[in-house]
C-alpha cells in the first residue's frame, strides 16, 4: 500500500521525524487558505503515487498567495505519468543547504533490512547507483539485531556527510528505522533529507509503503487504504474481497489461484488477445465467491468475453461446476463465457455443465484452447 | 528417494483443531503421512479424529517423536508458531498460512539461520510438500500426483505446482517430491535449497521449476543451475503480462522499478541451459521429451 507524500509524512512524525506543517488541499480555494494558515512562501506539491513530479511541473515555489492560486490551479488536474492530480500538499518552504538520500527497504535476496544513504541526494537513486555507486553507503541489517547508534554512526560516517550533523543524522536514521519496522513499512525513504543552513536535518520528502499483510496490528492503515486510489473495478472487488487487478483489454479473466490467474492473463495474450484484469477466486471456487467474480467483471463495459480457468484440487470438479451453476443463476452475464475446468474429478463436474452449454456458454478441454476461443469471442 | 520428508516424517500440527487445520490435517493423515499430534494451549488431552493434543510443540514431540511440523495458525500467530517449532527441536517446519508480514518473515528466517542452524522451514504462504505415496504435508490434493519418479518439482506457485502434477501423472510420469516454496518475499526454503536437494537424490533424474514475477530468486536459480545442475531442467515462469507496480496476489509477485520482469527470468533460465515454456502445457511438454530422452 503506497502512501502519499503527506501520509507519508504523517507517518514519519508519529516516529518523531521532524517535517514541515502543511495542509492539504483538493480545490485551488482550499489550497490558498491552507498557504494563509502555514503562512507563506510555501511549496505547492501534486500528491500522486509516481516520481518525478518536479520535472512534470507538479511542484513549484510560491512566495505569495496570488502564487499559490496560480500553481494550485495548474497542478490540479495535472497528468503525471498516467496519474491525475486530484490533491495538493500545500508547506511551509525551507531553506536548503545539502540534500541527502536516506531509505530502508528489503532486500529479498539477502533477506536482510537494506540501508542506503546518501550525500548527493535530490536525484533519482537509480541514476546515483548508476553514474556514481560509491556515493551510496549501504548496509545490512539483521533484523534479529535491529539497528543499533554505534552502527548508524559508523554509517553515517562512512556516508562522508557534512560533519556538522553527524548526531542529527544518526538520530533522524534510528527514528527512520523505528518507524519502518515498527510500522511494517516495504519501503521508507526520503529524498531529499534536507540539511538547513543552521545544520538541522530535516524530512522535505516521503515515499512510504506498507506492508498489506499487517494489517490486523495496525488498525492506523484503514485511513491510508481509504485513499488508495482506484478504479471502480478495483473498488468493487476490493468491497467482495477478491484479489484483482485492473487491466486494459477485453477478455476478462477468472481463475484459481494467484499463479494460474497471472498464468492465464499471459496465455490470452500469447493467442492475441487482452485480458481485462486479473482476478483470482481463490482455492474454493464456491458460488458466493464465483457469484462476486462474474458480477465484477460483468460491469466491466470492456469486457466482450470471460474466461474462466479452474484447476480442481482439493476442490473437486463436480463442487466447481456447482459453483459456476449457482453463480450464473444469480447473475446475469452480457459477454459469452468460456469455461476450461480440469484436474480432480474434471470429467464430472463438466458432465454438470454439459446441459446448460450454448453459444454464450461453452466449454474447452485447454487453456489454450479456451484462451484461443475466448479470445475470438472478444475480437 | 524424496527430499526434506519420506514415509517416516512424523508430523504435529500447529493449529489441528481449528477449520483448516483440521480439515487438511486429516487429509494429509488419510493420504498416508504420519499425522501424529496436534497442538493447542488450551486443548491438550482432546482429540481431532483420533489424532491427540498437546498444549505445546516441545511436548507434542516428546510423546510421539515427531520431528516435523505443519502450522495451519492465523497470520498473526505464525511468528510464534515458527519459533516454538525451532525451539522445541523440529527440524522440519512448513507453513501453510499466507498473509503473515514480511518483517516477521525477515526476523523468523535469520532467528532460524542463526540459532537454529538444523531447522529447515518451508514457506510461509506455501501449499506444502508432497513426496506422492509417502508423505504429504499441506494442501494438495495427494491423488494428482503419481508416485515414483523421476521428476522433482519446485515451485513458487499453488495451482500451477497442481497443473504440473497432474499433466505428468496424464503422461504417466512419476514425481519424487514436489515443493511448494510459496509466493512471499522471504521464503524459508530457496529454489536453490530445493535444485540441490534434487540434484544430491539420486532417483530424482531431472526437475520441473515453476516460478513468477518478482524479486530475484530466478535469476539466482538460474546461477546455481549454471554451475552446479547436472541434471536437466525445464522451466515456467507466470506474469510476462503483469503490469508493473502491481501486486498479482502473491505478496512476493510485483515488478518494481523495472526489476523482477518474467522476462529477464527466462532469458537467465535458458542462458543457464534450462528449458524454458510459455505457458505451462507447454513446459509440460518440455518435460516429457526430458524424461524420454533420459
Amino acid at each position: 500500500m503506497d502512501l502519499f507524500e503527506y501520509q507519508g509524512k504523517q507517518f514519519f512524525a508519529e516516529y518523531g521525524m521532524p517535517v514541515s506543517p502543511g495542509e492539504v488541499a483538493f480545490t485551488v480555494d482550499e489550497a490558498v487558505a491552507a498557504a494563509e494558515h502555514v503562512g507563506t512562501p510555501v511549496m505547492v506539491k501534486a500528491q500522486v503515487h509516481a516520481g518525478g513530479r518536479g520535472k512534470a511541473g507538479g511542484v513549484k515555489f510560491a512566495a505569495d498567495l496570488d502564487a499559490v492560486r496560480e500553481h494550485a490551479a495548474n497542478i490540479l488536474g495535472l497528468d503525471i505519468k498516467g496519474h491525475i492530480v486530484k490533491r495538493v500538499w500545500v508547506e511551509k518552504a525551507s531553506d536548503i543547504a545539502e540534500e541527502y538520500y536516506a531509505s530502508f527497504t528489503l532486500d529479498r535476496s539477502a533477506k536482510k533490512h537494506l540501508g542506503m544513504l546518501s550525500a548527493e541526494g535530490g536525484v533519482e537513486i537509480e541514476t546515483v547507483a548508476e553514474e556514481n555507486p560509491d556515493a551510496i553507503a549501504k548496509i545490512w541489517i539483521d533484523p534479529v539485531d535491529g539497528l543499533t547508534p554505534e552502527v548508524a554512526r559508523e554509517w553515517v560516517l562512512a556516508a562522508d556527510l557534512n560533519p556538522a550533523v553527524t548526531d542529527g543524522a544518526v538520530d533522524m536514521l534510528l527514528k527512520l528505522y523505528r518507524a519502518y519496522t515498527e510500522g511494517d513499512a516495504d519501503l521508507c525513504e526520503i529524498n531529499p533529507l534536507i540539511v538547513t543552513p543552521d545544520d538541522v536535518v530535516h524530512v522535505l520528502d516521503a515515499k512510504v509503503t506498507l506492508d498489506g499483510n499487517s494489517v490486523f496490528r495496525h488498525p492506523e492503515y484503514a485511513q491510508y487504504d481509504a485513499t488508495q486510489p482506484r478504479d471502480e473495478r478495483e473498488t468493487a472487488a476490493h468491497e467482495k474481497g477478491l484479489q484483482y487487478v485492473g487491466l486494459d483489454g477485453s477478455v476478462g479473466v477468472i481463475a484459481n489461484g494467484a499463479g494460474l490467474a497471472m498464468s492465464t492473463v499471459d496465455v490470452v495474450n500469447q493467442v492475441g488477445g487482452k485480458s481485462a484484469n486479473f482476478l483470482d477466486v481463490g482455492g474454493g471456487a464456491n458460488a458466493d465467491v464465483m457469484a462476486g467474480a462474474l458480477e465484477v467483471i460483468n460491469n466491466d463495459p470492456d469486457v466482450l468475453s470471460i474466461l474462466i480457468n479452474i484447476f480442481g484440487g482439493i476442490t473437486r470438479g463436480e463442487e466447481v461446476a456447482n459453483g459456476i451453476l449457482e453463480a450464473m443463476q444469480r447473475v446475469t452475464i452480457d459477454a459469452p463465457i468460456v469455461i476450461r475446468l480440469d484436474g480432480t474429478n474434471a470429467d464430472e463436474g463438466r458432465a454438470i455443465l454439459q446441459p446448460i452449454l450454448s453459444d454464450t456458454l461453452m466449454m474447452e478441454d485447454t487453456m489454450l484452447a479456451a484462451a484461443r476461443r475466448a479470445v475470438e469471442l472478444a475480437s | 528417494m524424496s527430499i526434506f520428508v519420506d514415509e517416516n516424517t512424523k508430523v504435529v500440527y500447529q493449529g489441528l483443531t481449528g477449520s483448516q487445520g483440521s480439515y487438511y490435517g486429516t487429509l494429509n493423515r488419510d493420504y498416508g503421512t504420519q499425522v501424529v499430534a496436534g497442538t493447542h494451549p488450551k486443548k491438550a488431552g482432546t482429540d481431532v479424529d483420533g489424532i491427540p493434543i498437546y498444549a505445546t510443540v516441545a511436548e507434542a514431540m516428546e510423546a510421539t517423536g515427531a520431528t516435523a511440523s505443519c502450522i495451519f495458525i492465523p497470520a498473526a500467530g505464525v511468528l510464534g508458531a515458527v519459533i516454538e517449532s525451532a525451539e522445541a527441536g523440529i527440524e522440519f517446519i512448513v507453513a501453510i498460512t499466507e498473509g503473515v508480514p514480511a518483517h516477521d518473515e525477515a526476523y523468523f528466517y535469520n532467528k532460524l539461520a542463526r540459532d537454529f542452524p538444523g531447522t529447515r522451514l518451508l514457506g510461509p504462504n506455501c501449499p506444502g510438500i508432497i513426496s506422492p505415496g509417502k508423505c504429504n504435508i499441506g494442501i494438495t490434493a495427494g491423488h494428482i500426483a503419481k508416485p515414483g519418479g523421476p521428476v522433482g518439482i519446485v515451485s513458487r506457485s499453488g495451482t500451477l505446482t497442481y497443473q504440473a502434477l497432474y499433466e505428468l501423472k496424464q503422461k504417466d510420469i512419476g514425481v519424487t517430491t514436489c515443493v511448494g516454496i510459496g509466493g512471499d518475499p522471504v521464503p524459508g526454503t530457496s529454489f536453490i535449497d530445493c535444485l540441490r536437494a534434487f540434484e544430491a537424490d539420486p532417483e530424482t533424474k531431472a526437475v520441473m521449476m515453476i516460478g513468477e514475477i518478482g524479486g530475484s530468486a530466478e535469476e539466482e536459480a538460474a546461477e546455481f543451475i549454471k554451475h552446479h545442475m547436472t541434471k536437466p531442467v525445464s522451466s515456467y515462469i507466470a506474469g510476462v503480462t503483469a503490469p508493473p507496480g502491481k501486486k498479482m496476489g502473491h505478496a512476493g509477485a510485483i515488478v518494481s522499478g523495472g526489476k523482477g520482469t518474467a522476462k529477464a527470468k527466462m532469458e537467465a533460465l535458458r542462458n543457464a541451459g534450462v528449458q524454458v515454456g510459455n505457458n505451462p502445457t507447454e513446459a509440460g511438454e518440455l518435460m516429457v521429451e526430458i524424461v524420454a530422452s533420459l
